[in-house]
């Protein structure tokens, strides 16, 4: 328990308690930012350097600018009924509530209770890179192959169909 | 407490917080941060287990934060596109109000 990890929770937890809570979808996203720079933090805490940099690009540059486009393109950040909140709160809350005090209570029984003194291991970007191009090249290839038809199915899913824009023009 | 306590304990409460969100939320965005909080905790125990774990020269944990990382983001892209589609579709992202195939 440092005083850095610590403070980096509490950035954590603020940043996406925020986002869950808060009305304004736009300020949600801007909490979630928060919340998942200090994830990245924590990696880098860690010893993880390539997946907290990864971290940062994937969640904090792509993930949250395009929902923030989706919140823009949906008119979502103009506060209407949309927002409201639902009949499910109260029970929605007692549900994570009672999850989160069975994993709590699980890792507090199956973990042992001293502190384990291991010299931080070895995780530097160049042995990743090694390990991604020897040991873990095919499902290498095979996430690029998953991320380029997701995207290009992303792409045709969201297009603009004629058929909409000429009922569209019509109304 | 050890390292590893704090570090499941703090993955225990995201995916917690993640959880209330999806479930209390009725925006579609919002449920869908909701579950990338999820899956950002469960990317968390896997980089606390390969710290602490007993072989971390493996680097099984860092692969697999990764590849989850990966298939995250292509579950994000593919998910605010469907949601795009359906406010074009219906004019609103309240998952209240589209309950055109419920029983």
């Amino acid at each position: 328990m440092t005083i850095s990890f610590l403070l980096l929770a509490a950035i954590t937890i603020i940043g996406t308690a925020a986002a869950m809570t808060l009305k304004n979808l736009v300020h949600c996203v801007l909490a979630l930012t928060l919340g998942l720079v200090g994830l990245a933090a924590l990696y880098l805490e860690l010893g993880a350097q390539f997946v907290g940099f990864t971290q940062i690009l994937v969640y904090v540059g792509a993930v949250a600018i395009l929902a923030a486009f989706a919140i823009m393109m949906t008119r979502s950040a103009i506060p209407t009924l949309s927002n409201a909140e639902s009949s499910f709160r109260a029970s929605g809350s007692l549900i994570a509530v009672l999850v989160f005090a069975v994993l709590a209570w699980a890792v507090y029984t199956g973990t042992s209770k001293q502190a384990i003194l291991l010299a931080p291991p070895e995780g530097s970007v160049a042995q990743v890179g090694s390990a991604l191009m020897h040991h873990f090249v095919l499902p290498l290839e095979v996430i690029g192959l998953l991320l380029t038809a997701a995207l290009v199915g992303a792409a045709i899913v969201a297009m603009d169909e004629p058929r909409a824009k000429q009922t569209r023009g019509r109304q | 407490m050890s390292p590893l306590t704090g570090y499941l304990l703090l993955s225990a409460f995201l995916f917690s917080i993640g959880l209330a969100g999806a479930l209390t939320r009725r925006n579609a965005i919002l449920v869908l941060i909701g579950i990338e909080l999820m899956l950002n905790a469960a990317n968390l125990n896997f980089i606390a287990f390969w710290r602490y774990g007993p072989h971390p020269e493996a680097l099984t944990g860092v692969m697999f934060a990764i590849f989850s990382i990966s298939v995250a983001a292509a579950e994000a892209a593919v998910g605010l596109s469907i949601i795009l589609a359906v406010y074009r579709h219906s004019r609103t992202t309240n998952l209240d109000q589209l309950n055109s195939m419920k029983g």
